[in-house]
């Protein structure tokens, strides 16, 4: 059997022939496994979704509890079965939830990994590198110039700037799903307690991380009503970047905008978007996490998808790793 | 080099003046010399070390990684120095605070004590010892790469807070030191005396009026006063001593390498406040040249021959500060114009002369010649209390600039950006546009001044509602001959201009007024502009 045979790109996405089912499909399908609860990986609108419980709760809380005609909880480790082909899930400590998907048939597996990050997230289970024939990798930051510096470091940047300027709001961007929180617990584990005041779009992830077992501390909701504008002199303000051009961010004392974004590495990227203060945390794997990763699995094929392609697939080709790029459609960046 | 960095990113990222502003006076009040000093004189742009150009940094990095690669990173980068510095392979875990990184005054003084040919293998071995943002600013800094976009007045500002004095003592003082300024922060700090200025031909801070306000007439005697045009040139003080020449900017900027035609003109010994213009070639004397002849001589590091021939520059003297050792400027004004007509009468008459007092006996005479000015690169009239000494910055009731009226048209607006910190969340910068044909407008100018704020918040409802397009922090507008968005745009002179689309540009423009009311198709041509051109000109 070829490896073709078991995973093939199509327009609605990864499709495996034998078992009739879809990976991260863009479009609605009858069969579909979900690797993670970010909005370019789950849609809503299928028949039949397979995907770990806390991705199904993301998609609930996200698309309403009905948002699939079935769904069905993957434990991790746990083996099922899908007509011809057996499937795994494994941790991909990307977000909560988030899992690499191991599809196996007649000795060939082929894991496809969604997005990754192999170092560790106090909110998310860690990345574990599963041996395989072939590796299907994201290539969001595969470029030799992401490497992304160690996140605590980053957030002592964000703490230094905020008392350096203790009559401005520092508001800080984050994707609602996976980087509010991360950014959130690491704000606390550089023992920062006070207040955090969080835009509404981030409040109902915030709780089910919580709801979860990941303590957020005290957050307030951002609004006028918490307090007078110069209540939010000196606060830590998180929202999802696309609220900072907006009304919303008038109500705040001379802001001050960051955005934590593998992104923000480039200079021209920040200054796009009028950033003040750029932190460079991503929940993605940078240049050398993805090198290191193809290293450890050792596949005997390498599949790049979504992203950087042409870089990594030459990277590949330099240490003499049978590598493809993988043509789908539909993915965007969401979540960096 | 990691402190250095910190403060380029900080600087590079912060809009706000203020913030600027406090960020160098934290920098000079925590970082030793003379590490300081060096860094002061890097973002002056004053730091003399042999450069490493860019084929060197290419040469580098081949050396150390896939070209393939490299050219990649480099085509979604787009800066050399920032792809070389991110990607720069690592030989060890370089972390932050790691102790052997190179220190600024380690690769100055390094530098400052090496040969160009040495400078590309010193710095292939520092990179190796820095991180990222280190490695950034040690390129920025061998390639003389820094666009900080900051004005020699915001850094002296910035020292003299620093040092608690006034801005005009540091000003006074620039010219005749040398990095790293130790003993100008020993000064600052309290810990030595002040610096003698040991460098000739010093620049003097110079005496700013303000506008005249309709008000003031009534207040003010015109016996008191003396009047002179004011020409649209560029304020400049010329300043010779012990055979040193030096043009600097009313900000004090040194200038003297753009203008070597004037600078070898002048021959005398003492300081004059006047305005740089450039002339039309005539068989002796000067013919002033307009705003447009002027603009061929700006902005230009060297100036070609031709330029010189074409445009021959020539300064139109206000007042006299300095004559050989004795300092005027405690004189009064008609004292020292007295003395500055004596003076100018014995210097080159094509590269020297006097501006042209008015006569007058009332206010309202004078409204009329500043009315009838007799050429178009006269933007009104200065007004100066005939007893006022000259005194730095911007003293109040002393002398007064009453522009001519502004120009005034009709434009359409077509695109708005974000603000910057109390404007930031509003979209307060517009580029407006003339109609070059029916149905096609072409931009014509900027303006992000001359409204309310409560104008702003509408304009603001306006441009998120009628958005066509968005690029980054740039929205465009809606604006077509019925739906659209009409400015009357106020500005002080207008002339052609090769680099823009329209081929005018416009001086000083503001929004005078919103018209709500105004249909754009009724907005002005640009032909309209250009008779304006032709009017001026
Ligand atoms: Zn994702």
């Amino acid at each position: 059997m070829k490896p073709e045979d078991l995973l093939i790109p199509r327009r609605e996405g990864l499709y495996c022939p034998p078992g009739d089912f879809f990976i991260d499909p863009v479009r609605g399908v009858d069969r579909a496994l979900i690797t993670h609860g970010h909005a370019d990986h789950a849609r809503a609108g299928h028949g039949h979704v397979l995907a770990t419980s806390e991705t199904l709760d993301i998609m609930a809380i996200r698309y309403g509890a009905d948002h699939a005609g079935a769904t069905q909880a993957a434990g991790l480790g746990e083996t099922i079965r899908i007509g011809d082909v057996t499937v795994t899930f494994h941790p991909a400590g990307h977000v909560l939830g988030s899992a690499q998907i191991a599809v196996e048939r007649d000795g060939m597996r082929i894991v496809a990994s969604g997005d990754y990050k192999p170092r560790p997230d106090p909110t998310c289970a860690t990345f574990e590198p599963v041996a395989c024939d072939v590796f299907i990798t994201e290539a969001t930051f595969a470029l030799p110039v992401f490497r992304h510096p160690d996140a605590a470091d980053e957030i002592q940047r964000l703490l230094r700037s905020v008392s350096r300027n203790p009559e401005r709001a520092h508001l800080v961007g984050v994707y609602s799903l996976g980087k509010a929180q991360r950014v959130i617990r690491l704000i606390r584990d550089a023992g920062y307690h006070r207040p955090l005041y969080i835009h509404g779009a981030l409040q109902k992830l915030c709780d089910y991380y919580e709801s979860q077992g990941i303590a957020l501390g005290d957050l307030r909701p951002a609004t006028v009503d918490a307090g007078a504008k110069g209540d939010f002199a000196g606060a830590i303000v998180l929202g999802p970047p696309s609220a900072f051009g907006d009304k919303w961010a008038r109500r705040f004392p001379d802001p001050l905008v960051s955005f934590a974004s593998g992104w923000m590495q480039v200079r021209a990227r920040a200054r796009q978007r009028g950033v003040e203060l750029p932190l460079v945390i991503s929940d993605h794997a940078d240049w050398d996490e993805l090198a290191d990763t193809i290293e450890t699995v050792a596949p005997g094929e390498v599949w790049v998808t979504h992203g950087r392609e042409e870089a990594l697939v030459r990277w590949c080709a330099m240490h003499g790793i049978p590598a493809k790029p993988l043509h789908l459609v539909g993915y965007e960046d969401e979540g960096d | 080099m990691n402190r250095f960095a910190d403060l380029l990113d900080m600087l590079a990222f912060t809009p706000s003046r203020n913030a600027k502003l406090s960020l160098l006076q934290d920098y000079f009040r925590t970082v030793p010399d003379p590490e300081r000093g060096y860094a002061l004189a890097a973002i002056a742009r004053d730091l003399d070390i042999p450069a490493v150009k860019p084929a060197q940094l290419r040469e580098l990095i081949a050396s150390r990684m896939d070209a393939e690669l490299f050219g990649y990173s480099y085509d979604y980068v787009g800066d050399l120095a920032e792809t070389i510095a991110l990607a720069w392979p690592e030989k060890a875990d370089i972390r932050p605070g790691r102790n052997d990184a190179p220190g600024l005054a380690e690769v100055v003084e390094t530098l400052q004590a090496s040969s160009r040919r040495e400078g590309p293998g010193l710095v292939e071995a520092w990179l190796d010892r820095l991180d990222p943002p280190g490695r950034y600013a040690l390129l920025k800094l061998v390639t003389g790469g820094f666009r900080m976009g900051l004005s020699s007045r915001l850094i002296k500002q910035a020292l003299a807070a620093f040092g608690k004095v006034e801005v005009n003592e540091i000003e006074e003082l620039w010219h005749g030191l040398t990095p790293p300024y130790a003993d100008l922060f020993a000064w600052l700090e309290g810990s030595g005396p002040k610096p003698v200025n040991a460098g000739a031909a010093p620049f003097r801070p110079v005496m700013l009026s303000h506008a005249i306000d309709a008000r003031d007439f009534e207040k003010l005697d015109p016996a008191d006063f003396a009047a002179e045009w004011k020409w649209d040139g560029i304020r400049v003080q010329a300043t010779s001593e012990r055979g040193i020449s030096r043009l600097y900017t009313r900000t004090g900027d040194d200038i003297s390498a753009a203008f070597p035609d004037l600078v070898d003109a002048i021959a005398f010994d003492g300081a004059l406040d006047g305005e740089l213009l450039v002339a039309r070639p005539s068989g002796g004397g000067i013919e002033t040249g307009s705003f447009s002849d002027l603009q061929q001589r700006l902005n230009r590091k060297t100036v070609t021959a031709r330029q010189l021939r074409d445009h021959p520059a020539f300064f139109r003297a206000y007042d006299l500060l300095q004559d050989g050792a004795e300092d005027l400027r405690a004189a009064p004004f008609a004292g020292r114009r007295l003395r500055l007509e004596a003076f100018v009468s014995g210097l080159n008459p094509e590269r020297f002369d006097c501006s042209e007092m008015l006569a007058f006996d009332s206010w309202d005479e004078l409204a009329a010649r500043r009315a009838d000015p007799p050429l178009a690169v006269i933007e009104g009239v200065m007004i100066k209390r005939k007893a006022a000494p000259y005194l730095p910055g911007r003293p109040k009731g002393e002398w007064f600039k009453w522009k001519r009226d502004p120009f005034l048209i009709d434009a359409v607006l077509m695109y708005a950006q974000r603000g910057h910190g109390k404007r930031s969340g509003f979209y307060s910068d517009y580029t407006f546009g003339v109609w070059r044909e029916p149905g096609e407008l072409v931009p014509v100018g900027k303006a992000y001044f001359g409204f309310t704020d409560e104008e702003l918040v509408a304009i603001d409802k306006y441009v998120r509602n009628n958005t066509i397009e968005r690029f980054g922090p740039v929205r465009s507008v809606r604006a077509g001959p019925d739906t659209g968005l009409v400015f009357e745009v106020a500005f002080e002179g207008i002339a052609r201009s090769s680099r823009h689309k329209s081929g005018v540009a416009m001086r000083f423009p503001r929004i005078n007024r919103l018209r709500w009311d105004k249909p754009p198709g009724e907005a002005d041509r640009l032909e309209t502009l250009e008779h304006m051109i032709d009017g001026v000109e």
